[in-house]
């Protein structure tokens, strides 16, 4: 048998050299007469370590990163076939203490596995929850989903079981299973690496959603700035469908389940599942009026099960397992795991599923390892660019929905951005004025006007023009914005820009600095506030 | 991601027709004809209102709704530069404007010699290792003032 190498796939691990390492292996495999099978597995989200190379040995996988293609030839040398030791060895996989603190349920075969391989994918323990389901009631899939406690993994938190339950009560000739993939929170990357890495978890999620509600057809909504991603779920939708896995006798259960994947076009609004639903449409991506939900009038009017990337991959372990052993991981009310996306300024960003619970700082800290920079975090936004920003007094709040909404924060799809004590909240609050007013969909005044009104007064903030007036005139047009809102985006754009505030108010009582494009002017910059 | 061809009434038709049958099937034609030709030509509005029996003005709306469909042929390459909150932690906006200046361009806009379309993008979901930016529908990261110069270096001369 030959040896197997992996070399992951995945788009991050491509943007440092993943594919030049693969060549360079490829070359040294036929130089040097080798018999190495080279997998393109997922990565195992240790980001810092990218390209992370492993080998299987009788010992286990042993891994190596970071890898470059230039390193590759010295690996060889030194016996890394055999799980030698080298400068970049990292030992077994497993036992890296990032990996091994992990509770991996949903990405459980995230990186071990080859994402096109549906036999590896069955050999993990794939499609054994749909197998369950197939033996169950519609209302005792439901039933379990529920007693699971799974929450919408996309931010809002609104229990999954709930909204199955409304389209699986909702009589109509046609309903719908559409997957929300447009990840588009900057920080969160879980539902490309799941995409790319383990696609056939989320196909498989979504047919037991579709065999529950009694929906035959689904879309997975994706967003264009992730090719790879789609490229991915195009070809594993052609294998389950090639094996039977999809289409009008899945598994031969004689129940019918359609799935095709469809291409957002740079739209974070369409994040929104009511734009979605639009933009699926082929219509503006301009969010609807609730109610109707989309349980009960969805996409193309029928009624439709709209579901985040990660709560639908994370049904084939709770069918498989069960809803009780779900349930046992977390905390209060947040159960089950949260997939952690640790992002921007850390040393060590990556993805960390864990139960609920953990705190920031323990997140941060403890697998992160503080700042890339090594200079002092000065704040972290957790949830997004509509998610709020934390001091350091704030680190040591668990990660749990309701202990971020007492703190006014969002915990949202789990992404937590670090900044370290360059960063100027007063910048970034009037970014968020600024990213609303770009992706506001104009449907509602608040959001579409008050973002650039927004972007305006902190303007006039910054350059201490009337400063005092025009903070309180910017508190005034976030309560319009959280009350007037039609979605999360107008409603939710004042917690950054409410929370820099509240937390950094010296960064916005400074000396007046120029604004970033019109230039400067010597008065201006010399005026201070005290 | 662009093409050298310009404009060519018959291949869009084909192209449409290929896809008109599908529930919702506008988008999926915007991007088959962004595909084909780099950018949506306004003559591509009729035929598509036509094939989807749909106004012009629905057609447009659309177009000019979504970031990612173009009304002028791009450059021969398409920088995307991430300018969300992960990058900007870890310094995109040092080395965007590094890039700006050097191509004489501000985002949104195409080099004098159609050489580079550099756009703004808000995550490309490389947010562990920021900065990021995509290449000719390429992904990098970490990308610093120098390495962007070595990607635009490295783009000319495969020009």
């Amino acid at each position: 048998m030959s040896l197997k190498v992996y070399i992951p796939r995945d788009a991050a691990a491509l943007s440092v050299g993943a594919d030049a390492v693969a060549k360079a292996m490829a070359d040294q495999v036929a130089s040097r007469r080798l018999d190495v099978t080279i997998v393109r597995n997922g990565s195992r989200g240790m980001f810092w370590l990218e390209p992370l190379i492993e080998v299987e040995t009788p010992r286990g996988r042993i891994a190596y990163g970071p890898v470059s293609a230039d390193a590759v030839p010295g690996l060889f040398d030194a016996g890394f076939l055999d799980g030698k030791p080298h400068k970049l060895c990292l030992g077994l996989t497993e036992e890296i203490p990032y990996l091994k603190q992990q509770e991996r349920l949903t990405f459980a075969r995230c990186g071990i596995t080859d994402p096109l391989s549906l036999s590896d994918y069955v050999s993990h323990g794939g499609y054994r929850g749909l197998e369950k389901a197939l033996m169950l009631t519609r209302e005792t899939i439901v039933e379990e989903v529920t007693n699971s406690g799974l929450r919408g993994r996309g931010g809002a938190g609104f229990p999954t079981g709930i909204k199955w339950r409304t389209v699986l009560n909702t009589p109509a000739d046609q309903k719908y299973v559409v997957c929300n993939a447009d990840e588009g929170d900057s920080g969160t990357y879980a539902d490309r690496m799941i995409m790319e890495g383990d696609p056939f978890v989320l196909i498989e999620g979504m047919t037991i959603a579709g065999i529950a509600v009694d929906a035959t057809s689904g879309y997975i909504y994706i967003r264009s700035e992730y090719p790879h991603a789609f490229r991915t779920l195009q070809r594993a939708i052609a294998i389950a469908y090639d094996k039977g896995y999809l289409g009008a006798n899945v598994a031969g259960s004689g129940k019918r389940f359609d799935l095709a994947v469809r291409l957002g076009a740079g739209a974070y609004i369409c994040g929104e599942e009511t734009s979605l639903l639009e933009s699926l449409e082929g219509k503006r991506g301009q969010i609807r009026f609730k109610p109707p939900l989309p349980a009960i009038e969805g996409l193309f009017g029928k009624p439709t099960v709209v579901n985040n990337v990660i709560s639908l991959a994370t049904i084939p372990i709770i069918l498989d397992k069960g809803g009780e052993y779900y349930k046992n991981f977390g905390m209060g009310k947040s159960r089950g795991t949260l997939t952690i996306q640790l992002a921007g300024n850390v040393k060590r960003a990556g993805l960390v599923e864990k139960a609920f619970g953990l705190t920031l700082r323990q997140a941060i800290y403890d697998f992160g390892g503080g700042t890339a920079s090594g200079r002092p975090l000065r704040a972290v936004q957790a949830g997004g660019p509509l998610g709020a920003y934390f001091p350091e007094s704030l680190l040591d709040t668990p990660l749990d929905y309701e202990a971020f909404a007492e703190r006014k924060g969002m915990l949202g799809h789990g992404g937590i951005v670090v900044f370290d004590d360059t960063v100027d909240l007063a910048r970034q609050a009037r970014f968020a004025m600024e990213f609303c007013a770009v992706e506001s969909c104009g449907k509602c005044t608040p959001c579409r006007v008050g973002s650039t009104r927004g972007v305006e007064v902190i303007d006039r903030i910054i350059a201490n023009q009337d400063r005092m007036q025009n903070l309180e005139l910017l508190d005034d047009l976030c309560e319009v914005l959280t009350d007037g809102s039609l979605c999360a985006l107008g409603g939710l754009i004042p917690f950054p820009v409410q929370s820099a505030i509240r937390h950094f108010p010296e960064d916005f009582h400074k000396a007046a600095t120029p604004p970033p494009v019109n230039g400067s002017s010597k008065a201006q910059e010399t005026q201070s506030w005290r | 991601m662009s093409t050298e061809q310009g404009w060519d009434t018959d291949r869009a038709l084909a192209r449409i027709q290929e896809l008109e049958h599908l529930p919702g099937a506008l988008l999926p034609i915007l991007h088959a004809l962004q595909d084909e030709f780099g950018y949506i030509d306004k003559a591509a509005v009729p035929l598509i209102a036509e094939a989807l029996n749909l106004s012009h003005a629905e057609v447009h709306g659309v177009i000019s709704f979504y970031h990612d469909f173009r009304h002028s042929p791009p450059g021969k390459h398409v920088l995307k530069m991430c300018r969300a909150e992960a990058c900007q932690s870890m310094g995109c906006d040092s080395m965007i404007r590094h890039v700006e200046n050097r191509l004489g361009v501000n985002l949104g806009q195409t080099t004098g010699d159609q050489s580079f379309t550099v756009e703004a993008v808000y995550c490309l979901g490389n947010c562990a290792l920021s900065p990021a930016v995509m290449l000719d529908g390429k992904l990098y990261g970490r990308v610093s003032s120098e390495v962007a110069d070595f990607l635009i270096d490295d783009a000319k001369r495969r020009a």
